[in-house]
C-alpha cells in the first residue's frame, strides 16, 4: 500500500488542485508541494526495500480481459525503478518549490502546479509500471502533461504550436511502440515483464516476413522487429534523431518544466525504457547496433546545433538532445548501467541549468536571448556559480559526476569493437564541443559588459530564496552523485549482452580519462579565447565559414525538410482528396442518382399534359405500333 | 421467479418515452421541458435494473418477452437482452436527458413537438436494439427516420430540407433492401421471423451472399461506412445539436449492431468471404474519414468525419471475427456515442454564443471560458484515443484484434490514429487557444449550470470506463464468445479457407489465437513483501 502512495498522492493533489483551483489560486504550492514529499520520502524507504537486490511487485487491479487476453496495472520496484524513483521525486520536488518564486502572481499558477503534480504521478507509473501496456498508457501521459505544460502560456501562438507538434510528433513514434507492444501480445501471449523476459530467448531464431501482404519476401528477426518497433517510441519521446525536432521548440514552456520535463525525467523515459527491455534488446545485436549509432548521431547534431543558438534555453535544449543521444548510445553498446548513472547526474546538472537560465530569464523580465545579457556574474552569485558547476558537469570536467558518468561510456565504448571505437571517438569530438558551448553560455551571459536594457539593468538581483535553494541542493548533487557508487549499485539489475559485468581499467581507461579531461579543458579554453578574449572572432569566423555557421544556425534544415515533405503535402493531400474526390465524384454521384430520379420524373410528366387529345394521340399511336409488331412479325 | 425476472423490465423501457410524449400534449406550455425531461431521467433510472439484474455468465437473451402479435405468418412483439445490446439500450437512456437539456435554450420554436420527437425518437431507437423479431425490428428500424426527419427538416439550420431528404432517402434506400432480405430469410428460414431461430438456420453460400450484400447497403449506409458516407456530413451540419447527438452517438451504431446482430450470426460463410473486403473499406474508412476531417473548417464537419473514421474502426473489429476486435467493436461504439455525442454539445454550447460553427469564428476560448476549455480538451483527447480515457479501451483491442487477423491492416489503422492526433489538436488549437476576436469576447460567458450538467456526466463516463473497462467489458463476454463461436464453427472455417484466397487484400489464415500464458506464471503473484 505504500507503494502505490508514491505515485497516488502526487495525483491526489492533482484532482484537488485540479477540482478547487479558483479556491486555491496562489495558494496551490500548499497542497502539491507536501503530496511531493511525502512522496520523496516514501521512495527512499522504497529504495532502502530493494537495495538488497529484490524486487517487489504490487498488483493494483485488472484494468481489461477478452477473450484470452487479461492486462493488469501494478507497481514493480527494482533497483533500476528506485533509482528512477529518487530522480523523479527529488528533482520535481525542488521544480515544485522553484515553482512558486518563477510563477509567482501568474494567472495560470493553480493550473501550472495541477498538472505537474499530474506529471509526477504518471511518470512515477511509467518507471514503475510492471507490464507493457501499462508503460504505453503512463508513457501517453506523460506526453500530454507535456503538451499541456508547453502550451501553458496558450495565447501564444509559438507555444501552441510548439505543443501541438510535440504531441504529434510523439505520436509517431508511438505508432511504432505499440505495433511492438502487439507484435509482443502475439508472440508472448502476455504483456508483463517477467513473462516476457522470462520466454524471450525462445523466440531466437524466430522470423517475420515482412512483405508478405505484397507478395514479397523479406525475412526479419521478429526480436529485432520487436526491439525497433519499441525503439521507435523511445526515439520519439527522447527526441533522438530524426524525431528531435519537437524538444528545442518545447522550450515555449515555462523553465521550470523544461528543467523536469525537457531535461530530467520525461525525456529520459526512452533511455530508461531501452535499459529496462534490456533482457530483449541483448537478444538483437541488430537493433543494439541501429541503437547506438542513433544515439550517436543525434549526440553529434545537437552538439554541432547547440554551437550558434542564441536563445540561451534552446542551447541548454540542444545539448539535452545531445546528451540524451550519449546515453542512448551507451544502451545501445550494451553498456545500460552508464548509460542509466549519466541519466542520473545528467537529470541532476541538467536540471540545475535549466533552472539557472530560469533565474536570469525571470531577473530580465522573460529576456532569452544571451546578445542582450552579459556582466551578470556580480549581480547573481549563487546564480552564476551554481550554474558553473552545471557547466563543468554538462563538460564532464572532473570532479563532477558528469565526468564520471561520461568518461564511463567513453570507456565502454571504446571496449566495445570498431563500433565501439568509432562511436568513442565521436564521443571525444563532442566532448569538445560540448565543453565549448557550455562554456560561451557561461561566458557570454555572465562575463564582459552588461548588454542587457538600459531601464532594466538597474533592477538586476538575485531571485528569492525559493528559487536558490533548489539551485544550491541540485549543484551539489551534481558533484555529490559521482562518488555515491551508483555504477556499481545499478549493474547486476542491468546486465549487457555478454552477461556478467566489464571490468574496465589499465592504460586505456587512463588514456581515455586523459584525452577526454584534455577535450574538456580544450572546449572551455577555445571558448575562453574566442569570447572573451577577442569577442569580435566570432562574428569572423561566421563571416568566414558562413555555410557552415548557417547550416548550425538553422538546425541543418531538419524542420523546413519535414514541412516540405510531410506537413505541406499531408494538408494538401486532406485538401485535394476534399475538394476533387468527396465533393466532386462521391457527394456528385449522390446527388447525381436523386438528379436522375428527378429528371425522370419531369419527363414523364411531359407526357401527363391534361389533354384528351394527346391521350388519345398516344392510345391510337400505341395501337399502331402493337398490331404493326403484331403484323410483321 | 423474482420481481427482476418477471417484470417486462424491457417493455416498460422502451415505451416509456412514447407514452411521454403523447402526455406532453397535455402539459402546460411552461412545463413541456421539464416534463420531457422527468420522462427522460424516469427512462434511465428504470433502465437501470437491467444492468443490475443482468447476468454476465450467460449469452442467452434475458428480460425476455413474447407475446404473439400476428398470428398469420406468425409474427411476434419478442424483446430481449444480451451483452451487445445491453450497453446500446444504456447509452441510449443516459444521452437522452442530456438531449433534452441541450435543447434547453437552442429551441425555441415549437418546443412541444420538439420534445415529442426526442422522445418518440428514443422508443424507437430502443426498440431497434431489443427486438427479437424481424417485424418488429424493421417497425422500429424506419420508425427511426421519422422523428430525425422533422428534428433535422423543421428545427434545422438553413439547408434543412436537402440535409432532411438526403438523410431520410438515403437510408430509406438502405431499409428496402432490408426489407427484401428478410422476406427472402422468412421464406428460406422456415417461415419464421424469430430472429435466433434465423440464426441458426444454415444458408447455402449463394443466398448467404446475395443476402450479405442486401444487409451489407442497409447497415453500411447507417454505420457510415466509405463510400456511403457524404449524408452524415449534411446531416450533421444541419441538424440541431440533440439531433446531432442522437445521430452520432445512437443512429450510427444500428449499423454496426446490424452487421452483429443479423450479418455474422446468420451468413457467417458469407462474412469469411467478404471480410478481407470489409476489411478493406473499414480501413479506407478510417484514413479518408481522418483526411477528410484535416480539411473541413466546420466544427460540425470535422466531427462527422472523425466519425467516419472511428466507425471505420468499429466494422474493422466487427469483421475480425475474433472476441478482442468484436468487443473492441463494441467498446468503441459505446465509447463513439459518449465521446462524439460530447463534442457535439460542446459545439452547440459554442454556438448559442457565437452563432457560427466555423473554426474561424471560434478562436481563444480558454480564456474567457476556461471550464469549457477544460471539457472540449477532455472529449478532444478521449476522440483521438489517449490512453486513460474510453476511447483508448476501444481502440486498442480493436488493434489486437486486428492484428491477430493480419499485421498489415492493424499498422494502416494505426496510422489513423496519428492523424486523429493532427486534425484534433490542430482544432482544439484554433478554438481553445490564442486570442479571442475583439468583437466575440463581449458574448463569451461560460458554461452556466444547466450546461455543465450536460457534459459532467460525459466527463465522467470518460475516465470511468476509461480507468475501469473491465465491468463494461464483463458484461460482453459471455455474449461475445458465443458469437465468436457461432461464427466460427470448424467445417465453416475449412471452407472459408478455400473461398477466400485470392482476394485482393490479402489471403486469411488459420484463426491464430493468442498463446496461452505457460501455466508457471498466475496472472499476479504475490507481493514479496508482506505489507
Amino acid at each position: 500500500m505504500l507503494y502505490a502512495l508514491i505515485p497516488l498522492l502526487p495525483f491526489a493533489a492533482f484532482l484537488i488542485i485540479g477540482l478547487a483551483g479558483h479556491w486555491l489560486k496562489d495558494r496551490a504550492h500548499l497542497v502539491a508541494v507536501p503530496a511531493v514529499l511525502v512522496s520523496f520520502l516514501l521512495s527512499v524507504s522504497a529504495f532502502l526495500d530493494v537495495a538488497g537486490g529484490q524486487t517487489v511487485s504490487v498488483p493494483l487491479y485488472t484494468w481489461l480481459t477478452s477473450g484470452d487476453l487479461r492486462i493488469g496495472l501494478g507497481l514493480s520496484v527494482d533497483r533500476l525503478t528506485a533509482a528512477m524513483l529518487l530522480l523523479v521525486t527529488i528533482v520535481s520536488g525542488l521544480v515544485h518549490v522553484y515553482t512558486i518564486g518563477y510563477m509567482h502572481g501568474e494567472r495560470g499558477y493553480a493550473r501550472f502546479f495541477a498538472y505537474i503534480a499530474l506529471f509526477t504521478f504518471s511518470m512515477l507509473m511509467l518507471v514503475m509500471a510492471d507490464n507493457f501496456l501499462q508503460l504505453f498508457v503512463f508513457w501517453e501521459a506523460v506526453g500530454l502533461c507535456s503538451y499541456l505544460l508547453i502550451g501553458h502560456w496558450y495565447e501564444r501562438k509559438t507555444a501552441c504550436d510548439a505543443a501541438t507538434k510535440a504531441f504529434i510528433v510523439n505520436r509517431v513514434g508511438d505508432f511504432g511502440f505499440l505495433l511492438g507492444l502487439l507484435l509482443i501480445l502475439l508472440n508472448f501471449g502476455s504483456l508483463e515483464y517477467r513473462h516476457v523476459f522470462a520466454q524471450a530467448a525462445d523466440l531466437t531464431g524466430e522470423t517475420m516476413n515482412l512483405l508478405r501482404p505484397l507478395g514479397g519476401t523479406w525475412e526479419v528477426s521478429t526480436l529485432t522487429l520487436i526491439c525497433l518497433l519499441l525503439f521507435m517510441g523511445a526515439v520519439g519521446k527522447s527526441a533522438q534523431v530524426p524525431l528531435h525536432v519537437w524538444l528545442p521548440d518545447a522550450m515555449e514552456g515555462p523553465t521550470p518544466i523544461s528543467a523536469l520535463i525537457h531535461a530530467a525525467t520525461m525525456v529520459t523515459a526512452g533511455v530508461f525504457m531501452v535499459a529496462r527491455m534490456a533482457p530483449l534488446y541483448n537478444l538483437s545485436a541488430t537493433a543494439m547496433d541501429v541503437v547506438a549509432v542513433v544515439g550517436a548521431a543525434t549526440m553529434v547534431l545537437g552538439a554541432t546545433i547547440a554551437l550558434t543558438q542564441h536563445d540561451i534555453k534552446r542551447i541548454v535544449a540542444w545539448s539535452t538532445v545531445s546528451q540524451l543521444g550519449l546515453m542512448m548510445m551507451a544502451c545501445g553498446l550494451g553498456a545500460y548501467t552508464t548509460g542509466i548513472y549519466h541519466l542520473l547526474t545528467h537529470g541532476a546538472f541538467k536540471a540545475l541549468l535549466f533552472l539557472g537560465c530560469g533565474s536570469v530569464i525571470i531577473v530580465l523580465h522573460h529576456e532569452q536571448d544571451m546578445r542582450r545579457m552579459g556582466g551578470l556574474k556580480e549581480k547573481m552569485p549563487i546564480t552564476y556559480w551554481t550554474f558553473v558547476i552545471g557547466s563543468l558537469a554538462l563538460a564532464g570536467f572532473p570532479p563532477t559526476a558528469g565526468f564520471f558518468s561520461k568518461d564511463e561510456i567513453l570507456l565502454a565504448a571504446w571496449s566495445a569493437g570498431v563500433l565501439g571505437k568509432t562511436l568513442a571517438g565521436l564521443g571525444l569530438l563532442t566532448a569538445f564541443l560540448t565543453a565549448f558551448y557550455s562554456f560561451r553560455l557561461v561566458f557570454v551571459t555572465f562575463w564582459g559588459e552588461s548588454r542587457v536594457d538600459p531601464h532594466q539593468a538597474g533592477h538586476i538581483h538575485e531571485p528569492g530564496r525559493v528559487m536558490t535553494v533548489p539551485l544550491v541542493i541540485l549543484a551539489v548533487l551534481s558533484i555529490a552523485t559521482g562518488y555515491l557508487g551508483i555504477a556499481g549499485f545499478l549493474a547486476p539489475a542491468l546486465p549487457g549482452p555478454g552477461g556478467g559485468e566489464t571490468h574496465h581499467g589499465g592504460p586505456d581507461a587512463l588514456g581515455i580519462m586523459a584525452v577526454a579531461t584534455l577535450m574538456g579543458l580544450g572546449g572551455i579554453a577555445a571558448a575562453y579565447l574566442v569570447y572573451v578574449k577577442s569577442p569580435e572572432l566570432p562574428d569572423r569566423l561566421a563571416q568566414r565559414w558562413q555555410q557552415v555557421y548557417r547550416l548550425s544556425l538553422n538546425k541543418w534544415y531538419v524542420d523546413e525538410a519535414y514541412d516540405r515533405t510531410v506537413v505541406r503535402p499531408t494538408v494538401t493531400l486532406a485538401d485535394r482528396l476534399w475538394e476533387w474526390v468527396d465533393v466532386a465524384v462521391i457527394d456528385a454521384a449522390v446527388n447525381g442518382v436523386a438528379r436522375g430520379v428527378a429528371l425522370c420524373g419531369w419527363l414523364m410528366r411531359l407526357i401527363q399534359s391534361g389533354q384528351t387529345q394527346h391521350y388519345a394521340l398516344g392510345m391510337t399511336l400505341g395501337a399502331v405500333l402493337i398490331l404493326t409488331f403484331y403484323l410483321l412479325f | 421467479m423474482t420481481v427482476a425476472t418477471t417484470f417486462p423490465w424491457l417493455s416498460v423501457v422502451v415505451f416509456l418515452p412514447l407514452i411521454g410524449a403523447a402526455m406532453l400534449f397535455f402539459a402546460k406550455d411552461a412545463a413541456v421541458r421539464w416534463a420531457a425531461l422527468v420522462v427522460a431521467l424516469a427512462d434511465f433510472v428504470l433502465s437501470l435494473p437491467l444492468w443490475f439484474f443482468y447476468d454476465p455468465s450467460t449469452p442467452r437473451m434475458q428480460f425476455v418477452e413474447r407475446v404473439a402479435w400476428i398470428t398469420s405468418p406468425q409474427i411476434n412483439y419478442n424483446l430481449g437482452l444480451d451483452g451487445i445490446s445491453l450497453p446500446l439500450v444504456l447509452l441510449t437512456t443516459f444521452l437522452t436527458p442530456l438531449c433534452v437539456l441541450v435543447s434547453w435554450r437552442a429551441i425555441e420554436t415549437r418546443v412541444r413537438a420538439f420534445m415529442a420527437c426526442l422522445l418518440v425518437m428514443e422508443t424507437a431507437m430502443l426498440g431497434v436494439f431489443v427486438a427479437l423479431d424481424f417485424v418488429l425490428f424493421y417497425v422500429f428500424w424506419e420508425a427511426m427516420l421519422i422523428p430525425m426527419y422533422l428534428i433535422i427538416g423543421v428545427w434545422g439550420g438553413p439547408n434543412r430540407i436537402y440535409a432532411a431528404v438526403k438523410f431520410f432517402l438515403y437510408t430509406l434506400t438502405g431499409s428496402v433492401l432490408l426489407l427484401i432480405a428478410i422476406l427472402a430469410l422468412f421464406f428460406q428460414g422456415g417461415q419464421t421471423f424469430d430472429i435466433l431461430l434465423l440464426s441458426r438456420i444454415g444458408y447455402s453460400q449463394t443466398l448467404q451472399n446475395w443476402l450479405f450484400w442486401a444487409f451489407f447497403i442497409a447497415f453500411a449506409v447507417k454505420v457510415p461506412m466509405f463510400p456511403f458516407h457524404t449524408w452524415l456530413p449534411d446531416a450533421h451540419v444541419e441538424a440541431p445539436t440533440a439531433g446531432s447527438v442522437f445521430l452520432a452517438s445512437v443512429l450510427l451504431k444500428m449499423g454496426a449492431y446490424g452487421f452483429l446482430r443479423f450479418t455474422l450470426p446468420m451468413l457467417p460463410d458469407a462474412t469469411a468471404a467478404f471480410t478481407p473486403l470489409m476489411a478493406g473499406l473499414s480501413l479506407t474508412a478510417i484514413l479518408y474519414g481522418a483526411y477528410m476531417a484535416l480539411a473541413q473548417v466546420d466544427l460540425k464537419k470535422l466531427i462527422a468525419y472523425s466519425s467516419v473514421s472511428h466507425m471505420g474502426f468499429v466494422t474493422l473489429g466487427i469483421f475480425t471475427v475474433g472476441a478482442q476486435g468484436i468487443e473492441g467493436a463494441l467498446m468503441q461504439m459505446v465509447n463513439h456515442g459518449i465521446t462524439t455525442g460530447a463534442l457535439f454539445l460542446c459545439v452547440g454550447i459554442i454556438y448559442e454564443r457565437t452563432h457560427s460553427r466555423m473554426i474561424a469564428d471560434n478562436a481563444g476560448l480558454a480564456r474567457p471560458m476556461p471550464r469549457y476549455a477544460t471539457c472540449l480538451m477532455i472529449f478532444v483527447l478521449s476522440s483521438l484515443g489517449l490512453p486513460g480515457t474510453n476511447s483508448f479501451v476501444g481502440e486498442f483491442l480493436v488493434l489486437v484484434g486486428t492484428f491477430i487477423w493480419s499485421k498489415a491492416a492493424a499498422a494502416i489503422a494505426s496510422l489513423g490514429v496519428i492523424l486523429a492526433a493532427a486534425y484534433f489538436l490542430w482544432m482544439v488549437q484554433r478554438v481553445a487557444f490564442g486570442l479571442p476576436p475583439g468583437q466575440a469576447a463581449g458574448h463569451l460567458v461560460d458554461m452556466n449550470g444547466r450546461e455543465m450538467a450536460t457534459l459532467i456526466p460525459l466527463v465522467v463516463l470518460v475516465f470511468w470506463i476509461g480507468l475501469f473497462p473491465n465491468p463494461v467489458l464483463t458484461a460482453m463476454h459471455a455474449s461475445v464468445n458465443n458469437l465468436v463461436e457461432q461464427v466460427d464453427q470448424p467445417e465453416t472455417a475449412i471452407a472459408r479457407n478455400g473461398m477466400v484466397n485470392g482476394q485482393w487484400l490479402m489471403k486469411r489464415r488459420p484463426v491464430k489465437q493468442l498463446r496461452p500464458p505457460s501455466k508457471l506464471f498466475i496472472s499476479h503473484q504475490p507481493s514479496t513483501i508482506s505489507h
